[in-house]
């Protein structure tokens, strides 16, 4: 493991956003997240990636508490993750969740998906939440479908109303947890166009992924993950040209040939 | 047939006092079932267990004898219900009739339960967890999210719960409630040799009642379904 590089990469960025020290869980027997360290700063975009059951999503997950961790803390922007209740809820609408399988509120139409959250939890009033979404829509390229409904909708669609209901809380940091596993090949590109959109604007994101492609143009730091624990950790240049770990070259050695 | 229509008036009074308890506990047993849903699906342990034993209680009571404990037992510890009091023209709503629609709610809502229960078991986790993401606390999650989709596979379930409770009133014909059950028999009694006609009117005026509940029911259902 090098950590060089990645501290260059922090130094040029803003202040820590999300940190995890000394994150162990346990799902019975199974140690599915193993002394995981992770210091995101702000404005950094993190690709995750790893074999299936590595614990990546779970580590995702972790960070707005949709999973709990039995040992070490999180904290974001400076204050740890709240056991439950209201507290917890205000945390979560300051961070952003994309889904493997959207998760758009089926009985909504678009607008009121991405409007419930603004309204309903921040007290924005309807007319200014409506606008605000009219606007997201229009920047994943959704704009005119704003009275359908999510089935009414090819997936590639949803996960970009999913995004955009995500950044209507204006969120300090997305998570994607996998965005386009459940994507059609031709419908990864126009996600992935949107991630790399946000990311080149600033956001701050944690995204698993398998997209290899998306990896190399817009992650700042790579983390490799295997069994439950954070392998390697470098730019993408160097992580994909050469890595360090005979886990992570096995992993790129079978991904890559295809 | 001449002896139903004479006392049409009558039977009409009735139905209307059959239709209020319907509606009225109708109405209250889907707040409470909610309710009591929400508690059995909800992170406080406490209210899990107790609404876990509500459940268990009073679905395996027969409806008889729940009623008849709010209708004799409860005075005795203090349920009189003599609060209620209510005259509209000729319908009169007094204890006896409070105590009446007190239990079919009691027991009707842990039907409601079940049913929203299955319900909400039908909604994908997922969404309760786009929810949460988003920074709905649990009573956000709930109504905003799924309830309302609940609703929607709960609905037939729930509209068999509802036809059961508008058949399940005529238990208070038999405990001091006017309404249709006890006028039946009273016109049975009074008029004998036209029994026969008494019993198929009444039969038919519930299966008419019914039918337009379930066409409400299936109404509900084609509106409602997520596209």
């Amino acid at each position: 493991m090098s950590t060089a590089p990645q501290e260059e990469i922090s130094a040029g960025r803003g202040e820590p956003l999300v940190v995890l020290d000394g994150v162990n869980k346990w799902f019975g027997d199974l140690h599915v997240l193993q002394d995981i360290n992770l210091t995101v700063n702000r404005g950094e975009v993190v690709v995750v990636i790893g074999p299936s059951g590595s614990g990546k999503s779970t580590l995702c997950r972790a960070i707005n508490r949709l999973e709990t961790i039995d040992r070490g803390t999180i904290t974001l922007d400076g204050k740890p993750l709240p056991q439950e209740g209201k507290e917890l809820a205000n945390l979560r609408a300051e961070v952003g969740m994309v889904f493997q399988s959207f998760n758009l509120f089926a009985h909504k139409t678009i607008r009121e998906n991405v409007t419930l959250g603004p309204i309903k939890v921040r007290k924005v009033a309807k007319a200014t939440a409506e606008a605000k979404a009219a606007e997201l829509l229009d920047r994943v390229g959704i704009g005119h479908q704003a009275d359908k409904y999510p089935a009414q909708l090819s997936g590639g669609q949803q996960q970009r109303v999913a995004i955009a209901r995500a950044l209507a809380m204006e969120p300090k940091v997305m998570l994607f947890d996998e965005p386009t596993s459940a994507l059609d090949p031709e419908m990864i590109k126009e996600v992935l166009d949107v991630m790399v959109d946000l990311a080149e604007q600033g956001m701050t994101m944690v995204v698993v992924t398998h997209e290899m492609g998306f990896a190399r143009t817009a992650a700042d730091r790579v983390l490799f993950m295997a069994d439950g624990a954070v392998v390697e950790e470098n730019t993408p240049e160097e992580f994909f040209t050469n890595p360090q770990s005979e886990r992570a070259k096995d992993f790129l050695g079978k991904i890559l040939k295809h | 047939m001449n002896v139903v229509l004479d006392n049409a008036g009558d039977i009409a009074l009735a139905f209307i006092y059959t239709l209020s308890l319907f509606v009225v506990a109708g109405v209250l047993s889907l707040i409470f079932g909610a309710l009591l849903a929400a508690a059995r699906v909800g992170p406080v342990a406490v209210l899990r267990k107790a609404a876990a034993v509500y459940v268990t209680l009073i679905r395996n009571t027969p409806l008889l004898i729940v009623i008849i404990f709010f209708r004799f037992a409860g005075p005795k510890i203090g349920l009189t219900f003599s609060f209620v009091d209510i005259r509209v023209a000729d319908i009169r709503l007094n204890n006896l009739y409070a105590a009446c629609a007190v239990g079919l709610v009691v027991y009707t809502s842990s039907f409601v339960c079940e049913a929203l229960r299955s319900g909400i078991n039908a909604v994908p986790l997922g969404q309760a967890e786009a929810a949460r993401a988003i920074g709905l606390p649990f009573g956000g999650v709930m109504s905003q999210v799924i309830m309302p989709q609940a609703m929607r596979h709960a609905l037939p379930p729930l509209a068999s719960v509802q036809i059961a409770l508008l058949k399940n009133t005529t238990v208070c014909g038999a405990l001091g409630v006017f309404e249709a059950f006890a006028r039946m028999r009273g016109l049975t009694n009074d008029f004998a040799s036209a029994r026969t006609e008494i019993f198929l009117a009444f039969a038919l005026i519930f299966v008419v009642l019914v039918e337009v509940l379930s066409f409400v029911a299936y109404r509900l259902e084609r509106r409602w379904r997520i596209v």
